[in-house]
């Protein structure tokens, strides 16, 4: 048209000149270096924060003890001689061990270098003497040789966190104490190695006893009621809503409350737990059930909306083939809607779950932030869990809880990867190509 | 989603000329008479009245968007999947009124089949792409009974030599003309009496295209076949009898040879021989 009304037009033409080809092959290049630099800052801040957590907690990894021989003196552990075992668990097995620390060191005398001698055994070291006569109780009389714990400031010194160089007034542990130490070392008493206790033992006043299993048997239950809870009601939610859910003014009133939901403050699902479940329903306190519960509750938006545009992505034409040839609407979701759509809906649940998994505001409200030394054994016992431990560590002012923190931390992030191994796996197995 | 008058559509003056001549009742599979199909305020398919024969493939041309697929799709109620769809008039298979309450469209989608545009198997493997059909309808109890169901109806739709090796790897893996023949395969796995066929071979090269022509000849003795096509060669090498759809009417039908030698209508002349559409 415009040919014949307007001759006289020059008609437009590319304009391919080098400057102007080299100018956009510049911006691409550009473009490119400024996706590089944000995926190197990236990394290098991830690298920052992983160095960090393993320069602070590779050491809680191992332990230090102290070899000494202690005479089980029936005296002191059965005076009746009667082998009960109730007198023989509540027998002083403190004072056994520092018996047989004061042998070694005979010229201290006063009180308060008694004191300070008897800080370098833990306070907890009298368990592994209890164990030991619990177990073979032929032993009392004797004189055995036992590992105990060391004192959490002489675990700190051996690991080089406290310096000999500050002035005494300004360290945990005296120039005294330092010498005794360095006496049990040269007589090859002090022995480090794999602190399997971090991996057994519940939460400690103590740092050098204090472990994790409590907080991830506790995480573990409470993710278990979680994904438990969430993912089939998510997903049975996202399916109706999705197709077979009537399109009108209730549905968009629902879709956009679930949409809502996803951003609410997880501290108020902790206030609606405490009101609810424990208030109203009489849960436990400090229950993985009811942490469960609240972290579900938190959880489902988000596992709804993944589903939802999972299945909005499966293609209409699957769903057609399906109808064609007579399958019902069940049929055409169970056997191709929701197999197809199954990758993205895994997804959005380990979105979710890792997001429950790093929470500890709602478990603050429900009790969760308890001091629990015990392993808890089902969803009803009180327990804690890893990110409430970290926190709690954190705020611990013992030297020795640094390193704690920082281990927990790593063994979060553990966890965090062997949950996203699962999904990855559970993914592959789902993938399917049309 | 679907709304239907069940009362006999008055026979307008427009479509009168254009109704085929009544032949035995038995010869007739699917008549509609007064069909419309409004997508919300959209007015697609305006008062058709059309005869399907038994054993015979019926294709329906038209430019784009003149309605044919979307009668196609009413007659095994496709439409009802769609939001805002509405059907009104009647549409009868061998006599009974496929959008009358009592008839479950499970059924009706297992009578009548169809084959989409696009081939669409599901991403499963070759054998259960043709074993589902037969599987959700409980055609075949056992395994064996299965395994010859799916050889039959790949034998019919010529793929079996192509695929018979390799029945475990999936559907998607097959080249467009056999993915196409597999969707037939699994459409006629479950015995149907229609197949319906949404511009099959649109998406094929032309010694697919031929294949799959053949195929449809061969599928003629026993199924009735309703092809909707953009290709007047194809309508004119594998139809009986031709509809040519105009802007949402039905504008003429007859046998295939009378509308591409001697059409009655200028319309129907105007894109057969290529002046508009």
């Amino acid at each position: 048209m415009t040919e014949t009304t307007t001759p006289a037009m020059p008609i437009p033409r590319p304009d391919l000149s080098p400057a102007r080809l080299k100018r956009r092959y510049a911006a691409e290049r550009r473009f490119r270096l400024y996706g590089i630099l944000a995926v190197l800052i990236a990394v290098g801040m991830l690298g920052v924060l992983l160095a960090t957590i393993i320069g602070r907690g590779y050491s809680a990894f191992y332990r230090t003890d102290i070899r000494l021989e202690v005479t089980l003196d029936p005296a002191v552990i059965d005076p009746a001689g009667t082998r009960d075992p109730d007198a023989i668990m509540q027998a002083d097995y403190t004072k056994l061990l520092r018996d047989g620390l004061r042998t070694l060191f005979p010229d201290v005398t006063s009180r308060q270098d008694k004191r300070d001698l008897n800080a370098l055994v833990s306070s907890g070291a009298d368990t592994v003497l209890r164990k030991m006569v619990q177990g073979d109780p032929s032993l009392i009389g004797q004189t055995v040789t036992v590992l105990v714990p060391i004192g959490d400031d002489f675990d700190m010194l051996a690991k080089g966190f406290i310096s000999r160089n500050l002035p005494e007034s300004a360290r945990r542990v005296s120039d005294q104490q330092i010498a005794w130490y360095d006496a049990l070392q040269q007589q090859d008493r002090v022995e480090q190695g794999f602190n399997w206790n971090f991996f057994t033992a519940g939460d400690s006043r103590e740092p050098e006893l204090a472990g994790v299993a409590g907080s991830v048997v506790g995480t573990f239950l409470t993710m278990l009621v979680t994904l438990s809870l969430a993912f089939p009601l998510a997903v049975a939610t996202a399916v109706y809503l999705e197709e077979f859910a009537p399109k009108n003014r209730w549905t968009d009133l629902i879709e956009v409350n679930i949409n809502n939901l996803a951003a609410v403050p997880s501290i108020v699902f902790g206030l609606l737990g405490l009101a609810i479940f424990i208030g109203f329903f009489g849960l436990p306190r400090s229950a993985p059930l009811v942490g469960g519960i609240v972290l579900s509750l938190m959880t489902l938006p988000v596992i709804i909306i993944a589903t939802r545009a999972a299945l909005k992505a499966v293609p209409p034409s699957i769903r057609e083939g399906a109808y064609g040839i007579g399958a019902s609407s069940l049929q055409v979701v169970t056997h191709h809607v929701v197999p197809l759509a199954m990758p993205g809906i895994l997804t959005g649940t380990i979105i979710g779950m890792a997001r429950a998994l790093g929470e500890t505001a709602p478990l603050l409200m429900i009790g969760m932030v308890a001091f629990i030394v015990g392993v808890p054994h089902g969803v009803t016992d009180a327990a804690t869990v890893l990110p409430v431990q970290i926190y709690l560590w954190a705020d611990s002012p013992e030297r020795g809880f640094v390193e704690k923190t920082s281990a927990a931390i790593m063994v979060l992030l553990v966890f965090l990867v062997l949950m996203n191994g699962i999904a990855v796996y559970l993914r592959r197995r789902f993938e399917r190509r049309w | 989603m679907s709304m239907v008058t069940l009362a006999t559509a008055p026979v307008s003056a427009a479509t009168a000329a254009t109704t085929m001549p009544q032949k035995s009742n038995e010869a007739i599979k699917i008549a509609a008479r007064n069909a419309n199909v409004y997508y919300g305020e959209n007015h697609a398919l305006k008062h058709v009245d059309l005869d399907i024969r038994r054993n015979e493939v019926t294709a329906l041309i038209g430019p784009s968007g003149c309605g044919k697929s979307t009668f196609l799709r009413c007659l095994n109620r496709m439409n009802d999947v769609i939001e805002n769809c509405r059907v009104t008039g009647k549409i009868t298979l061998d006599g009974e009124d496929i959008y009358s309450r009592e008839l479950d469209v499970v059924v009706l989608r297992a009578r009548v089949g169809m084959v989409f545009q696009k081939p669409n198997p599901f991403p499963k493997s070759i054998f259960d792409n043709v074993a589902y059909g037969p599987r959700i309808h409980g055609m075949a109890p056992s395994r064996r009974d299965l395994e010859e169901v799916v050889q039959t109806s790949l034998e019919r739709a010529s793929l079996w030599n192509e695929v018979k090796d390799r029945l475990k790897e999936p559907g998607t893996g097959l080249s467009g003309g056999q993915q196409q023949r597999l969707c037939i395969a699994r459409a006629i796995a479950v015995s149907p009496e229609v197949i319906l066929m949404d511009e099959p071979c649109s998406a094929l090269d032309p010694i697919a295209t031929a294949r799959i022509e053949e195929l449809i000849d061969e599928l003629r003795q026993n199924i009735t076949i309703v092809i909707v096509t953009h290709s007047m060669q194809q309508a004119a090498r594998v139809s009986q009898r031709t509809a040519f759809f105009h802007l949402g009417e039905l504008v003429e039908t007859g046998d295939t040879p009378q509308i591409f030698t001697s059409p009655r209508d200028q319309r129907t002349q105007g894109y057969i021989t290529g002046r508009f559409g």
